[in-house]
């Protein structure tokens, strides 16, 4: 399988091989049917990078503005992310970069971030994840199921969340189940909440 | 620098206080550890523009706090999962400036007359802590209605055959009906039951220089980009047109002080990390059912019954998946409830009698659908039909459901106190909840569950499946769900009554030996009552502000 010209890494954190190996797995837990496309057509895999280096942005891309995102009137301002406080950069360092021995960081102990359970997760399955067929490819996923569930969880986010978020490209995933997505300020009648 | 009244916490019950006290010309400082993303505080009329329809801000990224990271809070079913059997993530009703009412899909419901009198009304219960109020519900009927028309509630006066008396109809009239209650109200209707438009706080018509809903769907556990919704936004927005308020956000009160026999005002850490001290006539705690009864004990405060008596909605949830596309994204969360498992029946004293229980008692029963996509996706497994399973959607667009808030017994043994390890990112101790459910309400919601179920059959389910959060041995679906309380709804950790021994607390919120030390939340509750707090709430806030002036 190719990649395509739509898959390649933008470079925010991953590195090629890691986008790789992650653009394939994804694909393996949303894979594209006859119906309608899967992860890698989505760009789910920028999702992951762009949240692995939301700290590579300023503000960093952890909360994207509001109230719209212009796709039903309104300003585009989803395309804006909001400044974090202290506090909030604390949190999000620690759940995105780990706690690395800092000691302002380790009041609970010592915390694995995102980067190092991707970097390793991502490592055990195979250099030549790849290559190999996609009954292999699975396989290798269920022999990680901690490092799988974490990736399905982003995978959702990623395909079905705001595309602002580097996921859902072009609507992918809303488009593939018919749902509207953020309507502000439009909303719905009165007469599209109650009729059939 | 010293103020009339300091407030901590900035939800719907510090809000209310701030606004009664600021209208009479006290000077009033609401503290709030959380950030503001409510109001423009340079205009208080409008709303910061910082909330959206956003599933990923809101829902997997903790936009409205607290980020379980920095403010985690630890869990046990009882002491003998040792210290914690959890750490992170427990009932995390907002942290931001608004509280709970930023993220409640805003059920503002009414408590009825039996609610405050359950002991002398139906007796006691082994192992609970039934009480009567130290107030009856006539007693808080003029604030209920003020509470209504100061947030703004549509809803329609005598469509629920069991409704607590009124003084005064609804402000407004109820919004459009979802598509799938109408069809869940005929056949709730059919079987007997009584649903009714659900008293909501978001305009149907502008209000209160707040525009209509314009049912963009992203309701309940998002904040509204319009201000539709008005608990406590109209409050705030009051009390800091006063001029006499001040809001300081990202502000945390690490400390009450006293000289002994009064309150003499606050200590608190600003944004900036310093360690700073206000000094007040009188304080109000109003940090809700957790981080009040924590901030009393951070404080050193020693009555036996603080972070006692926690109780949370134990709520039967009931689904079904329908052949129709049920397109629950559109509108309020949910348009319809009804209040028949509440009442006591033939049927359901004969449960109780069965299962040894003297009375049994449901709660309110919300009929909705379900709308994130993302959700939907994490309930599918992984793999080639992942995008069948989306397109058809069994789990949200052709799903319905019921939601009974069941009533939870007060137990001493269910508590909040400070967990002797985990700390948040200041250094201080976290709440750590000991919880589990009474036999009653499990009772309650295997006897109730099954006969939610035939009503979604009647309205065409293929499937039904009922669970309960919390989950435990003996409930219906157990297994599915965690042992951790999912309802928001908690109450009662800093219990009102007359006598001194057995609450913390008097009728007006104010501490039995301290009277200038005042709670105005949900911590005061003595029963849970099959409702959400809300109103309640806010209508005792009130009542505690009229003490005050």
């Amino acid at each position: 399988m190719d990649l395509g010209k739509d898959a390649q890494t933008m470079g925010y954190w991953l590195t090629e091989q890691e986008y790789r190996t992650l653009s394939y797995a994804l694909e393996r837990l949303i894979p594209a049917d006859e119906q309608t496309p899967g992860a890698i057509q989505a760009g789910v895999a920028d999702y992951v990078d762009m949240l692995l280096g939301a700290f590579c942005f300023d503000p960093p891309r952890i909360w994207a503005k509001g109230p719209t995102s212009g796709r039903y009137g309104g300003q585009p301002a989803f395309g804006e992310f909001h400044e974090l406080s202290a506090l909030d950069e604390l949190a999000w360092r620690i759940r995105i970069e780990g706690s690395k021995g800092i000691p302002e960081r380790e009041f609970n102990g010592a915390v694995t971030g995102l980067q190092e359970s991707y970097r390793q997760g991502l490592a055990a399955l195979g250099d030549d994840f790849c290559e190999i067929d996609a009954q292999a490819q699975d396989e290798r996923l269920r022999a990680h199921p901690e490092f799988t569930a974490l990736l399905y969880e982003h995978a959702c986010e990623g395909m079905y969340g705001a595309p602002e978020y580097g996921g859902n490209k072009d609507l992918i995933g809303w488009r593939s189940i018919g749902f509207a997505g953020d309507v502000q300020p439009r909303g719905w009648s009165d007469n599209e909440v109650t009729s059939r | 620098m010293s103020v009339d009244a300091v407030v901590v916490g900035s939800g719907p019950a510090g809000s209310t206080v701030a606004e009664a006290l600021t209208r009479a010309g006290w000077t009033v400082v609401i503290f709030e550890k959380g950030r503001n993303h409510l109001l423009d505080l340079s205009d208080p009329t409008k709303p910061a523009r910082d909330f959206s329809n956003d599933e990923i801000k809101f829902l997997c990224r903790h936009f409205l706090g607290p980020d379980p990271i920095v403010e985690p809070r630890t869990f046990r079913s009882s002491p003998e999962d040792g210290e914690r059997s959890h750490t992170g993530e427990v009932n995390s009703i907002p942290s931001t400036v608004g509280g709970g009412g930023t993220h409640a899909d805003g059920k503002v419901p009414r408590l009825r007359e039996e609610d405050f009198k359950l002991l002398s009304l139906y007796g006691p219960q082994r192992d609970a802590s039934v009480a009567d109020w130290p107030l009856a519900y006539e007693e808080l009927e003029p604030f209920y209605t003020e509470a209504e028309m100061a947030i703004g509630v549509a809803g329609q006066a005598g469509a629920n055959p069991f409704e607590s008396f009124r003084s005064a109809p609804y402000p407004m009239p109820p919004g459009p009906p979802m598509f799938g209650a109408t069809l869940s109200a005929k056949a709730a209707e059919a079987l007997g039951y009584h649903p009714y438009p659900a008293p909501t706080a978001a305009n149907s018509v502008p209000y209160g220089g707040r525009p209509a809903c314009n049912n963009c769907g992203f309701c309940a556990f998002f904040g509204c980009p319009i201000h539709a919704k008005g608990d406590p936004v109209a409050l705030l927005m009051a009390a800091m047109a006063s001029g006499n308020a001040k809001l300081m956000p990202e502000t945390f009160v690490s400390k009450i002080l006293t000289n002994g026999r009064r309150a003499t005002g606050v200590e608190f850490i600003g944004p900036d990390g310093t360690k700073r001290s206000m000094e007040a006539r009188y304080v109000v705690l109003a940090a809700g059912a957790i981080e009040t009864p924590r901030l009393l004990l951070l404080s050193g405060f020693d009555h036996p019954l603080i972070g006692r008596n926690l109780m949370v909605h134990f709520q039967t949830i009931v689904v079904g998946s329908f052949p129709m596309r049920l397109h629950s994204e559109r509108g309020r969360a949910v348009t319809h409830v009804h209040d028949d498992h509440i009442l006591m029946d033939r049927d359901s004293r004969a449960a109780a009698r069965e299962a040894g229980l003297p009375w049994i008692r449901g709660g309110m029963v919300e009929h909705s659908g379900t709308s994130l996509p993302i959700a939907e996706a994490k309930t599918y497994p992984w793999g080639p039909d992942h995008k069948v399973q989306m397109r058809e959607s069994p789990l949200r667009d052709h799903l319905w459901a019921f939601t009974m808030q069941g009533e939870d017994l007060a137990q001493p043994t269910n508590m909040v106190d400070l967990d002797p390890q985990v700390r948040d990112a200041r250094g201080f101790p976290v709440a750590r909840i000991t919880y589990k459910p009474h036999a009653h309400e499990v009772v309650a919601s295997c006897h109730h569950g099954p006969r939610l179920a035939e009503v979604l059959k009647l309205m065409g389910a293929h499937w039904t499946l009922v669970t309960t959060t919390p989950s435990c041995k003996g409930a219906l679906g157990a297994g599915i769900l965690s042992p951790i309380p999912q309802s928001r709804h908690v109450m009662g950790t800093v219990r009102m009554g007359e006598n001194p021994s057995a609450s913390v607390v008097d009728s007006f919120g104010r501490f039995h030996d301290m009277d200038n030390l005042v709670v105005a939340d949900s911590s005061v509750f003595v029963t849970s009552a099959g409702y959400g707090p809300t109103l309640t709430l806010v209508a005792l806030a009130s009542r505690a502000a009229a003490g005050l002036r």
